[in-house]
């Protein structure tokens, strides 16, 4: 049996992950913005500053970070119910979101202490909001062409170049960027390194991209001879490809990448429960219940891995490629359903809701890798590269 | 410990070549004595009644393997019937016992067991008639096969005055665990059918280099694999409980996850191997045969997803989220 797929065995929650599930449900309870459903849609790319400073008020930003920083030093179980839990309400947590999945964990395992002491507080509070700077205009799938630059100067590095589709650059303290510090392009991975950019700092310019719902969620960002300081450079000069690589099995593997059609799937479930269902609008709906079953359970599968300081990356890739499929599928299936008879009438923030998923689906599986590239890596990991 | 001991047994005696002549009327004596000497009926039955006292969860690979292997046999039914028995005074009876989710009363009075899996060798079938739990005599009942090459499904029709022996109103668990059973085998088929079709595509040149190197080839399967993954955890799911007979919301999803898989799974395996793929005498048709089959055996996706669509909306409140966590209430840990 191929070896890939035995990461994905039945895992039942630990006790005390399930025991966190009450205090993030009565938070919610209390909390969460009284919005229509088309905006609770928005879920991971709807932005609420005020929405994240409540959860960093109970440490529930940086929830895996040690204590000391601020954190709550819980495991990956429990981030996994913190996450069902926000996505399946459809709360606005992009603020904090990069910060806590990815760029918090990073620098506690590659920053030097004064980063840690510096930026990891201020993570856990809710007071430095972080993005993403990997993709440019001409390095998306091919991420290891980056040609942003860094070169060494007096006292630090001075960068210059441009990142592109940066999700809320325009809203975000601090910038983790990939650039190169060596050698050119045709270096591929090797000559790559990680900085940490305060995006406050004097020649850089932010310009949002409105997307095809309206939103700017992401933007173009321009670095025109930033001086950086020494303390920016995060982990090793030329490990950058390595240190990126190290946190795709936690950026793919969580709900996030099947949860992000759950806020329509409910709004459907009660339209079908108030206005009765026809066997196949019961069979449809049970489909996606039965698919989100075996979904959550191989997202399980892998956050024990995860809880257990392993990073199964491939396998990662399978769980994303397969779930936004899915989340995917749910508003096109919807949609057809909705408005199979022209002459039933139609709610309209459920209207609003499909809509907005089908406007956006196509993100789904562009964001975090595209599903070619994620299969390509799935192939590999079957034996066939 | 069992599962080594039946993966052996089932590699040396349930070969493609048994396979086939089971097919063709053999009734594979020696395998299938070889399991019921071995105690391997009585994994279920507890130790109190000399049995194994496994639980779900440890036959599940057991299960899964029987799929891998194709087992031509209702060797799964009949450890399962001894676990629906398990309040009777009747002592299971030997020989082969199959399960039938569904039978009915024709207008003659004849009792009807439609495609009951292996009814054309089955020599006894516990059957589910309108909820009552019924003991059949195989050798009693007209066997028609369902024509389908090489099935080995029969609808099985018992004569007015055969009553059967009724053992209970559990009739219904049955169906589910026959559903059960069904999904863990589509889940193993599944696997050998990858493992096949991974082990073609590094072989098979064209062009110059292996087919497995074209990247649309790749692609297909990788999401070959993707469905084989989600099927095997779903079919887990129905065995995850701690109860003598599987879940009934898992059974559901079990079965309606694994069928979904089927005609996508079967296609790509199928594409792949070209020509070739579709001859007797290669071993890939003895289970995309057989996937086919168990797909709609004891109903498709379509019934399945039905009920567990009914679930949920029975339920108000609950989100979709909520619903899939409580599909077992209380995972073993
Ligand atoms: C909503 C959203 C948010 C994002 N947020 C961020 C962010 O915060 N930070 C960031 O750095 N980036 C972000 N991205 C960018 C994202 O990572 C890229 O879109 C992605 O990596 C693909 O790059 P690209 O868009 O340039 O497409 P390309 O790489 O040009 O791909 C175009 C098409 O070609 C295919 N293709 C490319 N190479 C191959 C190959 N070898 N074989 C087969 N097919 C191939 C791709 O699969 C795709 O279908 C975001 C994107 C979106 C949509």
């Amino acid at each position: 049996m191929s070896s890939l797929l035995d990461a994905f065995r039945l895992t039942a929650l630990p006790e005390h992950a399930e025991a966190f599930r009450a205090e993030v449900k009565h938070f919610l309870a209390a909390h969460l913005p009284r919005v229509s459903a088309d905006v609770r849609a928005r879920s991971w790319t709807g932005f609420d500053a005020a929405f994240s400073r409540e959860l960093a008020r109970r440490g529930w930003v940086g929830l895996t970070l040690p204590q000391a920083y601020g954190g709550a030093g819980l495991d990956a179980f429990s981030r996994f119910v913190l996450v069902e839990e926000l996505l399946s309400a459809g709360a606005p947590v992009a603020a904090h979101w990069i910060a806590d999945r990815q760029s918090g964990p990073l620098i506690l395992k590659f920053g030097s202490d004064a980063q840690k002491d510096f930026y990891l507080p201020r993570i856990c509070a809710g007071q430095a909001f972080f993005c993403i700077g990997m993709s440019e205009p001409n390095s998306g799938s091919d991420l290891a062409s980056v040609r942003s630059r860094a070169t060494r100067c007096e006292g630090g590095w001075r960068l210059s170049g441009r990142k592109i589709w940066t999700t809320n650059a325009h809203h975000a303290d601090y910038m983790i960027a990939l650039v190169r510090t060596s050698g050119a392009p045709e270096d591929r991975q090797s000559g790559l390194s990680q900085f940490i950019i305060d995006l406050k700092q004097p020649g850089i310019s932010i310009r949002p991209i409105v997307d095809l719902a309206g939103d700017a969620h992401f933007s173009e960002v321009a670095f025109d001879d930033v001086l950086l300081g020494e303390d920016a450079l995060v982990g090793e000069e030329g490990s950058g490809w390595k240190q990126v690589n190290a946190e795709l099995a936690f950026e793919r593997s969580g709900p996030e990448r099947f949860y992000s059609s759950v806020v329509l799937l409910d709004l459907w479930a009660d339209t079908l429960r108030r206005n009765g269902a026809s066997a196949a609008e019961t069979a449809l709906l049970g489909s996606f219940i039965t698919q989100l079953t075996s979904l959550r359970n191989l997202s399980l599968a892998l956050t024990a891995l995860l809880a257990k300081g392993e990073s199964p990356v491939v396998e990662a890739a399978l769980v994303k490629d397969i779930g936004t499929e899915f989340e995917q599928a749910i508003p096109a299936a919807i949609a057809a359903s909705i408005s199979a008879d022209p002459d039933a009438p139609v709610d309209e923030e459920l209207y609003r809701t499909v809509a907005y998923l089908n406007q956006v689906a196509p993100t789904f599986s562009l964001r975090g890798g595209t599903r070619e590239i994620l299969r390509g890596m799935i192939a590999r990991g079957l034996g066939l590269r | 410990m069992f599962t080594e001991a039946i993966e052996k047994i089932l590699t040396d005696l349930c070969t493609p070549a048994q396979v086939r002549a089971v097919e063709n009327g053999d009734c594979a004596s020696a395998l299938w004595r070889e399991l019921e000497d071995g105690g391997f009926l009585e994994l279920l039955t507890p130790e109190v009644a000399d049995g194994a006292g496994l639980s779900l969860a440890a036959v599940f690979p057991i299960f899964l393997a029987f799929g891998r292997h194709a087992l031509p046999l209702p060797v799964a039914q009949s450890i399962a019937a001894r676990a629906l028995m398990r309040d009777c005074p009747h002592a299971p009876p030997t020989g082969m016992l199959s399960l039938a989710g569904t039978a009915y009363r024709e207008a003659d009075g004849r009792l009807c067991a439609p495609r009951m899996a292996y009814g054309a060798l089955a020599d006894f079938a516990l059957v589910n008639l309108g909820g009552e739990l019924l003991l059949l005599d195989c050798s009693q009942a007209q066997r028609v096969r369902s024509g389908v090459h090489g099935s080995q499904c029969a609808t099985l029709y018992w004569p007015q005055d055969a009553e059967g022996i009724s053992l209970g109103s559990n009739g219904s668990e049955v169906r589910l665990f026959s559903a059960a059973i069904h999904a863990a085998a589509i889940a193993g088929a599944m696997e050998k059918a990858l493992d096949m079709t991974l082990e073609y595509c590094n072989d098979r040149v064209q062009f110059g280099k292996a087919i497995g190197k074209f990247q649309a080839v790749q692609h297909q399967l990788s999401v070959m694999a993707e469905q084989v993954a989600a099927s095997r955890i779903a079919a887990e799911l129905a065995f995850a409980s701690n109860a003598t007979v599987p879940d009934a919301l898992a059974t559901a999803i079990a079965k309606a996850r694994t069928s979904m898989a089927v005609p996508q799974v079967t296609a790509t395996a199928h594409a792949l191997f070209g020509a070739i793929g579709v001859t007797e005498e290669l071993d890939l048709q003895l289970f995309t045969r057989r996937l086919q089959e168990w797909r709609v055996s004891e109903g498709s996706e379509t019934h399945w997803n039905g009920l567990v669509g009914q679930a949920l909306l029975a339920q108000p409140q609950v989100g979709a989220s909520e619903f899939v966590r409580n599909v077992i209430p209380s995972q073993p840990a």
